[in-house]
This record gives C-alpha cells, sequence and structure tokens, in this order.
C-alpha cells in the first residue's frame, strides 16, 4: 500500500532506537523500492533527516555539548557515509529545538483564500514573504501546483512549505505511477497530515491548502450542476443546504482541503489561511454563494486578497491567481495590487468631489 | 513563533546595563559579518563580496572572502557563520565530484540550487547559519541568481544581496537594476560593465554605513568564458 510505505510509523520510529547500521540497506525497506539503484537514496524521505530522537521527550532538555551515551539516530542509509562524518558530530545529541535558539528568523506571515463554487475551485494569495519585519521577497509564489489537478497554497515557513510540497508531489506522482489513477484530493490531505505527523511538536510549521478537481473530465460541468445554479440563484436553500445536496450527487468534482502541521485536517468549502486571513473572511463570507460565475470568483478573490494586503502588515505585493476545472488548474498573470490601491485613490477622491458637489447644490 | 528577543541583532553586544540575573548558555552559532551580492545579466553573472571577517568588536581577518568558485560557470557566496560557510562549500563540492563521477558530467547551476536546497533542509532543526547566493550561467548561457535562506527555500532571481548588509543594498539594487520605484523611467538593459560598476559603487556605500562590511571587495564575473577575479580595496575602518 502507497500510504502505508510512506506512513511506516513504526519502522520510522524503530529505527532511530537501533544503534547499529548494518552494511546491507536496513531489513525495513519494502522490495519494491524503486530507488535503490540511485546513490544515497532512502525508501522513506527525499534526504536524510536529523530527527529529534524519541528519547528527548521523556528527559530534561540536554545541554547542548553534551555527549550523550546513545548513538544519535537520524534516518541515514549506510549507503552514505559521507553525509555522517562529515555534516554533524554524530555523538551530538539532538535536543529539543527549544535548547539552540536560532539567531535568524523564518519566513511567516501571508494571506492565502481558496473557495469552491460552480466553476471549480478557486484558490488566490499574495506573494510577500517576511522575515521578522524585514522584506525578504517581494515575488514569491505562495500557490504551487502540485500536478494537474490539484494546487497546494502554502502558509508557514517557506521552507517547510517548499520541501513537503515537493515530497507530496512525489509521492502522489509514485501512487499514480503504482495503481494507475490519480490520488484523490482527501487521499493527498490525508497523506500529508501523515507526513507531517512525526514532526508535531517540533518547530516545523505548514498549513497548507489543497484545492483539486477529483475524478474524470467532465465534457461540461455546467450542465451536471444546473440544478444546483439555479438553486442557488433561488436563495431559497441556505448554503449548508446546498452543500449537502451537492455531497449526494456525485464523488468527483471540486475539493478543498486544509492541513496543517499540527494535524489538523479539514474538509471545507472555503479557507482562508494567514495573517491577513480574518481580512479576507470578511469579504469571502460575504459574496461567496455556489453559484458564482467564473469572473465574479475571480473578481472576489482578488478584492479579499487586496484588502488583506491593506490591513495587513505582512502581506502585501502582488495577488496571484490559480483557477482549478475539471480540465486542470489554469493560472492568472500576476497582478501587482499597487495599480488597484492607486485606482481605489482615485475612485474615492471623485466620491468626494462628488459629495461635495450635492452638499454645495443643496 | 519566534520571536525577535531570540535574535535582535545577531552578534552585536548587548547595552551594558543591568537587567537582572542572565543565564549564559553556550550558543553553536557566532555572527562573523560580511556581505554577498549576486547581478545576472543576459549573458553574465556577477558574485561579489567583502572580505572581512569579524565576530564581535574584533575582526578576526581582512583578507577571508566569501566567493566560492564550485564549477566553471558556477559561483556560490555564503555569509553568516564562517564555521558552516566552510563545512557547506566542503559538502558541496564533495557532492559535485560525486555527481561527476556518476553521471559523467558538470552540475548545472539550477541542479546545484536545487540539491542545495535539500543538503539545508536536511539540517531543518539544526540550521547551518548562512545565507547563500549562488551565481552563475544556466544550461542557455543566460545570467542565473538563486537566493538561499538557512533552512533551504530558494527562488530563481535577476538580483540579490544576503549577509549583514542586505537590508541597506536590497531596495538599492531595486531601484538600480530593477528600476523599481521609479516612474517614467527607460528600462535599459545591464551591460557587463555597467554591472561591475554598479557593484562596486554599492559595496563602497555598504562598507560606510555597515560596520562588518569592508576591508575589499572580491569580484567573480562569469561569462561562458570563464570566471574572472578582481580585487577591489575598501574602508578598513
Amino acid at each position: 500500500m502507497a500510504l502505508q510505505d510512506i506512513c511506516n510509523f513504526q519502522s520510522v520510529f524503530e529505527d532511530r532506537l537501533t544503534t547499529e547500521y548494518p552494511a546491507v540497506p536496513h531489513g525495513k525497506k519494502i522490495p519494491s523500492n524503486y530507488v535503490s539503484g540511485l546513490p544515497f537514496s532512502n525508501n522513506k524521505s527525499l534526504f536524510h533527516f536529523y530527527i529529534p530522537v524519541a528519547e528527548y521527550l521523556d528527559e530534561s532538555p540536554i545541554q547542548f555539548g553534551q555527549i550523550s551515551t546513545v548513538q544519535n539516530c537520524s534516518a541515514v542509509s549506510s549507503e552514505d557515509p559521507f553525509l555522517t562524518s562529515s555534516s554533524l558530530p554524530t555523538c551530538l545529541p539532538f535536543a529539543s529545538s527549544q535548547s539552540v535558539p536560532l539567531p535568524f528568523p523564518m519566513a511567516h506571515g501571508t494571506t492565502t483564500l481558496a473557495f469552491m463554487f460552480q466553476g471549480g475551485v478557486m484558490a488566490a494569495a499574495d506573494t510577500r514573504s517576511s522575515c521578522s519585519g524585514l522584506v525578504a521577497c517581494p515575488a514569491s509564489q505562495k500557490i504551487l501546483p502540485i500536478h494537474s489537478h490539484l494546487v497546494g497554497l502554502t502558509s508557514g515557513t517557506s521552507a517547510d512549505c517548499a520541501l513537503w510540497k515537493r515530497i507530496l508531489a512525489r509521492e502522489l506522482r509514485l501512487y499514480q505511477l503504482r495503481h494507475g489513477r490519480r490520488l484523490s484530493t482527501s487521499g493527498a490531505a490525508k497523506l500529508l497530515s501523515h507526513m507531517l505527523h512525526p514532526f508535531k511538536g517540533t518547530e516545523l510549521c505548514v498549513a497548507a491548502t489543497l484545492c483539486g478537481w477529483d475524478g474524470g473530465e467532465q465534457k461540461n460541468f455546467v450542465d451536471s450542476t444546473n440544478a444546483k445554479v439555479s438553486l442557488a440563484k433561488d436563495e431559497r436553500f441556505s448554503f449548508s443546504q446546498q452543500c449537502s445536496i451537492r455531497k449526494k450527487m456525485n464523488l468527483s468534482g471540486p475539493r478543498l482541503f486544509y492541513v496543517c502541521s499540527d494535524g489538523t485536517r479539514l474538509r471545507g468549502m472555503l479557507f482562508s489561511v494567514g495573517s491577513g486571513s480574518p481580512y479576507a473572511y470578511s469579504i469571502l463570507d460575504q459574496g461567496v454563494h455556489w453559484g458564482l460565475t467564473v469572473d465574479e470568483a475571480k473578481s472576489i478573490a482578488r478584492e479579499a486578497v487586496y484588502r488583506a494586503t491593506y490591513r495587513d502588515a505582512y502581506s502585501g505585493n502582488c495577488v496571484d491567481m490559480y483557477h482549478i476545472t475539471s480540465k486542470g488548474w489554469t493560472r492568472r498573470n500576476r497582478e501587482d495590487l499597487k495599480e488597484e490601491y492607486y485606482r481605489e485613490k482615485e475612485r474615492r477622491k471623485h466620491e468626494k468631489t462628488e459629495r461635495r458637489d450635492v452638499a454645495f447644490s443643496d | 513563533m519566534l520571536s525577535s528577543q531570540h535574535f535582535g541583532d545577531p552578534g552585536k553586544m548587548k547595552d551594558y546595563h543591568y537587567t537582572g540575573p542572565v543565564e549564559h548558555k553556550f550558543s553553536p552559532y557566532a555572527f562573523n559579518g560580511g556581505t554577498v551580492l549576486a547581478v545576472a545579466g543576459e549573458d553574465f553573472a556577477i558574485v561579489a563580496s567583502d572580505t572581512r571577517l569579524s565576530e564581535g568588536y574584533s575582526i578576526h581577518s581582512r583578507d577571508s572572502p566569501k566567493c566560492y568558485k564550485l564549477t566553471d560557470t558556477t559561483v556560490i557566496g555564503c555569509s553568516g557563520f564562517h564555521g558552516d560557510c566552510l563545512t557547506l562549500t566542503k559538502i558541496i563540492d564533495a557532492r559535485l565530484k560525486m555527481y561527476k563521477h556518476s553521471n559523467n558530467k558538470t552540475m548545472t547551476s539550477g541542479a546545484i540550487a536545487a540539491m542545495l536546497s535539500t543538503i539545508l533542509y536536511s539540517r531543518r532543526f539544526f540550521p547551518y547559519y548562512v545565507y547563500n547566493i549562488i551565481g552563475g550561467l544556466d544550461e542557455e548561457g543566460k545570467g542565473a541568481v538563486y537566493s538561499f535562506d538557512p533552512v533551504g527555500s530558494y527562488q530563481r532571481d535577476t538580483y540579490k544581496a544576503g549577509g549583514s548588509a542586505s537590508a541597506m543594498l536590497q531596495p538599492l539594487l531595486d531601484n538600480q537594476i530593477g528600476f523599481k520605484n521609479m516612474e517614467g523611467v527607460e528600462h535599459v538593459p545591464l551591460t557587463k560593465d555597467k554591472a561591475v560598476q554598479l557593484v562596486k559603487d554599492v559595496f563602497i556605500s555598504a562598507a560606510e554605513r555597515d560596520v562588518y562590511t569592508g576591508d575589499a571587495l572580491r569580484v567573480c564575473v562569469i561569462t561562458k568564458e570563464g570566471i574572472n577575479e578582481e580585487t577591489i580595496p575598501l574602508r578598513k575602518d
């Protein structure tokens, strides 16, 4: 089972307790390992992790510099002795992250949002990545396509998000090759959640929103959801009632999941993550409903990110938008919100002069 | 989640007034200063760094450049903690050799960048305190700059400044190379000579305002003919 290969918690933790590294690849490897041909590869991960030792959770935090009696373990495979010998002295206890305070800040702060509607899933994000007060990059990419029908929005530490997305893309591709079909968005979310589980309690910070389309291509998605579109326009049914009608309809269609490194995995119709999310939520809650057209959805997503960047110091610069349909994802050109800000200013000025004219004429 | 009290101004001494009992702990990191800069042009790339190695109030060396040549078309600039810089460059060199021996070709700049990202991330819970910038030529011969954060997040840029004076230099580069924050200016493509002159001017400005930058400037210009190195003196005070 692909999921079991990856989420094999037992062997990941058991590795740490062994002190010997036999010359042959350790027995936990599954024979159908695809990467056995490559040097320094490991069936568990793309690279070798110095994972915090399980014992430290029981003991008091070990002072850095003391030599631990237990040989420190990591998921290093014996085929790569070079890395073990030169990168970290193996005797160094891998203390919890709190006892080695980092001298630099990590990149944080963002606004990302995604919502489902009759035309698929609309995902939008700002492009500022900040590092405790300094804008590390004004043009970063927070929406990363994972495969043709799945897009991930990242929030949290940018290095963590980029790497974990890469791992997820690799695992999904492997699943597709082994089983001949794409893994559903729900399965991908579960996979990511299980991959992040061993790092719960560490300083890893990944809050990803997976937006995808499950199932085969639908020739004309408007047709199949026609009934629901008319219902939406009627507004006789509340949003949640529309959802339950839809859920009964089909297993394929747009999907939206939120996965967090603390273990949360939620399915929903609308998510916004990041420091600017409260501002984005207020715009989205007001305007998003199932029956939106694609253009309306685009403008509301843009407006939500614009308002969030306006009020949140850690979001800004440009807005990226992706639209996921049954045919895959399409990307809109990156738009600089500076233009929008100036347009808004013009509008306000115009309104002010109009109001003044009206007041004078009275 | 990491409060700024943890790091504040790395390497700078705290104020001399009594704040109460303070616990002193051995820190595995030190901040050795230094600034690195890289610019990518149409068919060239420039990687420049100052050569001052400092710690706290002292200068350890005036001749410790921070650019390291990796291949004929790639140079990496590393600033931050000098110990980690040295180890990291050794690891990269070894991995380059291994790649060369098993694949019979040299690694391209993009591949080195991707590899460095995974090397840095493998130490996610005890990071290398190094700010890296890779400058080189890509497969098509165009200039490429890849900038990293200490844990491996990277992206391709046209120009980037890293190190102690990065916050001062980056806006200047945005303005002069990216023509940002200006209206009605003609976007003239950057020539190699103009770029080298700009880099020199930028470092002179950095040496004026940042105490950890100075002594000398090492500029490596990468073109398809090879790598050309130049050393220019800077302020020594």
